[in-house]
């Protein structure tokens, strides 16, 4: 389980997270959806360790990573797979050498014969195979997506996060990438939080769902309970209405 | 806000202060990331491969331009210093003049500089890009120390080729110096050679040895620091690799007299 108390950051005169306080159950899909530039990365950046918050606690299980730092927090990341946004696949490699670097640097026991195995399986798994030998420039956006999803996972991490995994993708693609996401939580059962915009997709794959607005959460539940929410901010954000609290700058 | 004439006053004191504040705390954040570089490079599992296609990107890929510029250097001291030396009657010291030059002076100089232009603005715009692109970030939640992958090769390979990358500039200097004294201009071939074992002794070739080893750290810590800490976007990079170099060229030119003036 992830907990997150008052989580509070600013960077100068801007107060990004002013008091974020979440759970994520073990083993759910939680989607954190908010607007762009509202603060949806800053927290998952405060998760993953790479931002340190201004005030606030956060747990991993029964491990407060709030003030780890090196090889304590390596221990909590390495638990971890993560989707970034763009990918982060390292362009100097392969497809192939992306997905089977992790194992490699931190499964050292396992063979190369092994190593070639399961990254030849989890290429299957995102619908990647004969697509190894190619660098990250020579694929496709939704190409690169499913190979940093295969990354992410190659390990089989317990927590899984995913920044804005579907963005810039057209909507047959956000559909696949958000079933791919499905199928395999069902098959490796992680904790899964993921921050993304895209709205009404999301509602189909989260257990639950979060609202970060204005540096907050302003309501949590399952989708339907979101979707029927009465909080009118949220109603304007799903239906994308130009008029309501929310101000459209 | 109305802040008062004391406070517009004590603005530009006010802003001399921030400047001065964030200089030194740049400056601590650079001898801190050399620290950390040199505490990992202790630190096993050793990264050979990464460090042998740092050695190949700085090394053997400066051969060319480290080649070039030896002989050109040296045919231009040649043809210099047989001039001047005429004037005197003392040709017979061209060997001396253009061995020690080179290998005091110019030799670690030069060969730093074009290293700094070939290598080292490549290494901060390619460290940049991967910061930009969350690359570091990706290794970093991998729990993988970017230092151990990134930063530590690049600095012990700038340690191991810029002596290297030096020598190999003085030698062709030294040849260059040649073609033109002996070959060119008529100076006979013993004594160009037999002057300089005369006059270039062994502290001579150890001063050029420290200088081009600490080169070496000052440009790939400068570059691998810029590319690291680089801002945001293509301008960040940009501006990046502009500042690594600029920095690093005049870092050398500021340690050479340094320790030009320290070591023997």
């Amino acid at each position: 389980m992830i907990r997150v108390e008052s989580l509070q950051k600013a960077f100068g005169d801007q107060r990004v997270l002013q008091g974020v306080t979440l759970e994520v159950q073990t083993g759910e899909i939680m989607i954190v959806i908010g607007r762009s530039g509202g603060g949806k990365s800053v927290f998952l950046r405060h998760l993953l360790g790479l931002l340190r918050p201004d005030a606030g606690r956060i747990w991993v299980d029964e491990v407060d990573i709030t003030e780890l730092r090196g090889r304590a927090l390596d221990r909590v990341r390495e638990r971890y797979g993560v989707v970034f946004q763009g990918g982060a696949l390292f362009d100097s490699m392969t497809v192939f050498d992306n997905i089977a670097f992790p194992l490699r640097e931190k499964k050292r026991s396992l063979g190369p014969s092994e190593i070639r195995d399961r990254t030849e399986e989890k290429l299957a798994q995102v619908g990647l195979s004969g697509a190894g030998h190619k660098f990250p420039d020579e694929i496709s956006g939704g190409m690169r997506k499913r190979a940093a999803i295969a990354r992410a996972l190659v390990t089989e991490p317990e927590i899984v996060f995913f920044d804005e995994p579907t963005t810039g993708l057209d909507p047959v693609l956000v559909n696949a990438i958000h079933h791919l996401i499905l199928d395999l939580h069902r098959k490796f059962r992680f904790t899964a939080v993921m921050v993304s915009h895209e709205i009404p997709e999301i509602f189909e794959i989260a257990q639950r769902v979060a609202m970060l607005h204005d540096g907050v959460i302003v309501e949590v539940g399952e989708p339907k309970v979101i979707q029927e929410s009465a909080n009118p901010l949220i109603q304007q954000f799903i239906q994308g209405q130009i008029e309501g609290p929310i101000r459209a700058t | 806000m109305n802040r008062g004439p004391t406070a517009t006053l004590l603005r530009p004191v006010e802003s001399l202060g921030r400047v001065s504040l964030d200089f030194v705390e740049s400056l601590g954040r650079f001898g801190l990331f050399l620290g950390q570089a040199a505490v990992w490079t202790f630190i096993p599992p050793f990264k050979v491969l990464q460090l042998l296609q740092r050695i190949h990107f700085i090394g053997f890929r400066s051969l060319s331009i480290i080649v070039l510029t030896g002989a050109f250097t040296g045919m231009v001291l040649g043809l210099q210093v047989f001039i001047t030396l005429s004037r005197f009657g003392s040709e017979a010291f061209l060997g001396p003049a253009v061995a020690l030059s080179l290998i005091r002076e110019l030799g670690p100089v030069l060969a730093a500089l074009m290293v700094t232009g070939r290598a080292g603005s490549a290494l901060t715009a390619e460290i940049g890009i991967m910061r930009i692109t969350e690359q570091i970030d990706a290794l970093t939640v991998m729990a993988l120390n970017p230092m151990r992958y990134l930063i530590v090769p690049v600095i012990v390979a700038g340690l191991l080729t810029f002596p290297l990358l030096t020598a190999i500039f003085d030698v062709v200097g030294i040849y260059g110096g040649f073609l033109v004294g002996v070959k060119l201009l008529g100076l006979s071939q013993g004594t160009y050679f037999g002057e300089m074992q005369t006059f270039v002794d062994m502290s001579d070739i150890m001063t050029g040895f420290w200088k081009s080893l600490s080169f070496g750290v000052i440009v790939t810590w400068v570059c691998a620091y810029k590319g690291y800490h680089t801002g945001h976007g293509a301008e960040g990079v940009s501006r990046a690799t502009t500042e690594a170099v600029v920095l690093s060229s005049v870092l050398i030119l500021v340690w050479d007299y340094f320790l030009g003036s320290v070591l023997p």
